[in-house]
């Protein structure tokens, strides 16, 4: 393996490395999207099952998806309605592990770089993931 | 209890100009679904995410709040980049480190975008929306190959972060390495291109592919596997912010999300078979078509 730092080849070597890199994240990407499809497809069903007026009441409509409706809006809240057994919560994790997704992968890519000693991109990719966390803190106060 | 009858009304999608009252959610999430579906197929076969579809055929067909739709796409627009950009990455098109180096942008701008929207009032969100509509109508006419850089040397600051790559081309059967150049440039420009993703709920690709061909002179194929690689993270930075304001509805969300996934695999496998020349011009005639009737709905509305 291409472990020596001074490496007649570098490109070759850069090569390997962002292969490796690739598969790490290209996995990372798949598993996200496919838990989450899975996650989103429970809570619809249960919601459904619980809620069978969904059907054929025009009005509920108002209540799910016009301004103000009603629908968890933070972590906490989610988890309390999980507990509950309520299907929105399970869209909504759903919806949550979807968002996740990225920011795994950006967090992957800190790892991969620390590993390699790429301190450039270890410090570039750790700045994303910082902005990426900035704005699940900061959404609360916008 | 029997559901009391109510009258029949056609789908929203038969009249959309009048407002079209009484479906119930189940149908409004099938018809979500369907038209996320279609936004997917369009969006993989033009090389667009689905997000310039779906926010206007939520919005003027369904009548969904405008947030919500905003909020709705930021989310499918995830999924499409997550999936494909998994795929671009495993075959090596996508340059990890430029996605790297210009997330860094439009991550700040795209933070910047979510909270300029929840400033503004959904008429100038529904206007700047048609302006973007026109603007991609008018790029997609003349979209070219930027051709082989005219030097072999990287710009400096991409010489330093060793921005150039390479990849395997199947058709031509050889590596195809390149160098980057005016990084300063590109990443100055994606920061604009965070700010409208963040803004408008769509993926940016627009802005991203000509930044990467035209300006640091990747070669097509690169750009658009790095743009939709980056598009993920990007959305992921807004989605964060419209999940806490609560503008992530996921009655909405959920068979939009859906829809668009599967519509960008069903487009992704008609790709051989259609003719995409075709395809664009109508498309282009479709796009000022939404973008005029949107900016009718934010003046009457």
């Amino acid at each position: 393996m291409n472990t020596t730092p001074p490496d007649p080849t570098p490109a070759d070597d850069a090569d390997a490395r962002a292969a490796r890199l690739a598969h790490v994240l290209g996995g990372v990407l798949r598993a996200g999207v496919a838990a989450s499809i899975l996650v989103m497809l429970l809570g619809l069903t249960v919601s459904l099952l619980r809620h069978p007026d969904y059907l054929w009441d025009p009005e509920a409509v108002k209540r799910l998806m016009q301004p103000g409706a009603a629908f968890p809006q933070t972590p906490a809240e989610t988890w309390r309605e999980l507990l509950a057994g309520r299907g929105r919560a399970w869209m909504t994790v759903g919806v949550l592990l979807l968002i996740l997704t990225p920011v795994t992968r950006v967090a992957a890519a800190v790892v991969a770089f620390l590993v390699t000693r790429d301190w450039a991109y270890t410090a570039i990719s750790l700045l994303v993931l910082g902005v990426l966390l900035l704005s699940f803190a900061l959404g609360k106060s916008g | 209890m029997p559901p009391t009858r109510r009258p029949r009304i056609a789908l929203a999608a038969a009249a959309p100009w009048r407002y079209a009252p009484a479906m119930t959610p189940v149908e409004v999430m099938a018809v979500s679904f369907l038209l996320a579906l279609a936004a997917g197929a369009f969006g993989a076969l033009l090389g667009l995410g689905g997000g310039l579809i779906v926010v206007p055929a939520l919005t003027l067909l369904l009548h969904i709040d405008i947030r919500y739709a905003i909020g709705a796409s930021i989310v499918s627009v995830i999924a499409t980049s997550s999936g494909a950009g998994a795929a671009y990455v495993k075959e090596g098109l996508a340059n990890i480190r430029v996605g790297l180096f210009l997330e860094m942008a439009t991550t700040l701008g795209a933070l910047a975008g979510a909270f300029a929207a929840g400033l503004v009032s959904a008429r100038v969100l529904m206007f700047v929306f048609a302006l973007m509509l026109i603007a991609t109508a008018l790029a997609m006419g003349r979209t070219r190959d930027a051709g082989p850089a005219p030097t072999v040397r990287a710009g400096r600051l991409a010489e330093r972060l060793r921005l150039s790559g390479s990849y395997w081309d199947p058709a031509e059967q050889r590596d195809v390495r390149y160098v980057v150049h005016r990084s300063g440039l590109g990443f100055a420009i994606s920061l604009g291109a965070g700010l409208l993703s963040g803004l408008l709920g769509v993926g940016g690709g627009v802005i991203k592919v000509p930044t990467m061909n035209l300006a640091m002179r990747m070669p097509l194929k690169a750009a658009a596997a790095t743009s939709n690689f980056m598009i993920g993270v990007t959305a992921a930075a807004s989605a964060g912010v419209y999940f806490a304001r609560g503008d992530i509805d996921p009655f909405i969300a959920v068979p939009t999300a859906l829809g668009v996934v599967s519509g960008a695999r069903v487009g992704a496998r008609l790709l051989a078979r259609v003719h995409s020349r075709w395809l664009r011009l109508a498309f282009t005639i479709v796009l000022l078509l939404v973008a005029l009737e949107m900016i009718r709905k934010g003046i009457v509305a």
